[in-house]
């Protein structure tokens, strides 16, 4: 950028000093980035800044007397010297442990955490051996994190991908803004459950709050036990073969399919009126015209 | 399909959205007079016995189960492409014309599944680039 003074900065226009500083102003329309596949790509299976950990090299670390962030910054260290499986000794309900971990690891915690636990993860494979706080596996990408005991508020919210998955019961806004994955919960959920979700998969296996799936978008929730209410534009909906398939073996893998099978799962879908927005402008244009 | 089986936006051939780019088959696309050129059938869950020498072992590496989060992918179109979106960037992603699709959508949808890994798994993947310039840890 040219050297401008103050005195000349204050007389530029908008546009002008938007263009001394270095900014463009170019109207943006259409494709601005065009990517196509490779056939021919080598097959690689992790990102390539990821650390090359072996699943079988396992250590164990006390965070007790650790800040969040000095925990999280060894597990990072652990990582880089390969080892695989890491396990956190008293956690102690701290907030943000465990977050942003971009690679395959199994990380265990002996103990409960507190809010946003493990969120912004893609990859690893988390068991928590206790309970969480509100905002567990938020904005997760991919991976699965199971824990044994209940989960607080806005469980998975925004979650983009893998299996979040608590044994325990939920509190209210379970999935809230899901925007991909799969969310398990093994007890019951609270109101607002999948609130606005717009992706994904939530299952539960006992009863959901009121307005379950209000101003959903898309996505399927399947409940096992009673639903007090749906929410805005909730409706149920049929499964086919593959669906319950696909549901009694996702229940197996974490060891929550119930002994009557998957046959009395209630399907919830969008009704998918909310989605004519396109319906109203042409009247709001009139009236403005 | 599941899912998409009301308010008219059933998806009736797994080439709709090849042969019409413009997606305004249906009652509610000419309704609205706007089409959505990524539409498919997110509610679509993946049939296993359908899955690629690739996916298996990218499984077994991860330590996973199943699919995990590549269970939300699915073979989408643009403009009447072939194409797979890219929640890292952002965009679709075309599968070239030398791609041979498949039949049927759970095999396509298992196509776009690797293709994706190994592109956002590749140094030439724009995250990477972005990585390098912004990352600071």
């Amino acid at each position: 950028m040219a050297s401008v003074t103050s005195a000349e900065f204050k007389d530029l226009s908008q546009d002008e000093r938007a263009k001394r500083l270095g900014m463009a102003t170019e109207q943006l329309s259409g494709r601005s980035m065009f990517v196509e596949f490779d056939p021919d790509e080598a097959s690689r299976f992790t990102y390539p800044w990821a650390p090359d950990v072996d699943f079988n090299k396992r250590t164990e670390i006390d965070v007790g007397e650790m800040s969040a962030t000095e925990a999280n910054s060894r597990i990072r260290e652990l990582m880089s010297d390969g080892n695989g499986t890491i396990v956190i000794r008293n956690p102690r309900g701290k907030h943000g442990l465990g977050v942003g971990i971009l690679s395959r690891l199994n990380l265990i915690f002996e103990g409960s955490l507190g809010y946003f636990g493990v969120g912004l993860i893609d990859g690893p494979n988390v068991r928590i051996n206790g309970r969480v706080g509100w905002s567990c596996g938020e904005n997760m990408m991919s991976g699965t994190v199971v824990i044994e005991k209940n989960a607080g508020s806005t469980f998975g919210a925004a979650i983009r991908g893998g299996d979040l998955v608590c044994k325990g019961s939920v509190g209210s806004r379970t999935g809230i803004d899901m925007k991909g994955g799969t969310i398990l919960v093994g007890g019951d959920t609270g109101a607002l459950s999948g609130f606005m979700m717009q992706r994904g998969r939530m299952i539960v296996c006992g009863n959901a709050g009121k307005n379950l799936g209000d101003s959903m978008y898309d996505g399927s929730i399947y409940v096992g036990g009673e639903i007090r209410s749906l929410g805005v534009d909730a409706v149920e909906a049929e499964m086919d073969g593959i669906e319950k398939d696909w549901l009694a073996r996702k229940l197996r893998l974490y060891g929550l399919l119930p002994e009557r099978g998957v046959g009395h799962f209630t399907k919830i879908v969008a009704g998918k009126q909310l989605w004519n927005y396109d319906n109203l402008e042409p009247a709001e244009k009139k009236l403005i015209l | 399909m599941s899912g998409t089986s009301y308010k008219g936006s059933s998806i009736e051939d797994v080439d709709q959205f090849l042969n019409d780019a413009h997606g305004l088959a249906s009652d509610r696309e000419r309704e609205i007079g706007q089409h959505i050129g990524y539409r498919y059938d997110v509610n679509l869950v993946p049939d296993y016995s359908r899955l690629t020498p690739f996916l298996k072992e990218y499984m077994e590496v991860m330590g996973w189960d199943d699919l995990n989060w590549l269970e939300d992918v699915h073979m989408g179109y643009e403009e009447g492409n072939a194409a797979v979106f890219d929640r890292n960037i952002n965009s679709w992603v075309r599968v070239p014309e030398s791609v041979e699709l498949p039949s049927g959508q759970q095999d396509r949808d298992m196509i776009a599944r690797e293709l994706l890994v190994k592109f956002q798994m590749s140094a030439r993947h724009p995250l990477v680039a972005l990585r390098q310039a912004y990352s600071k840890f």
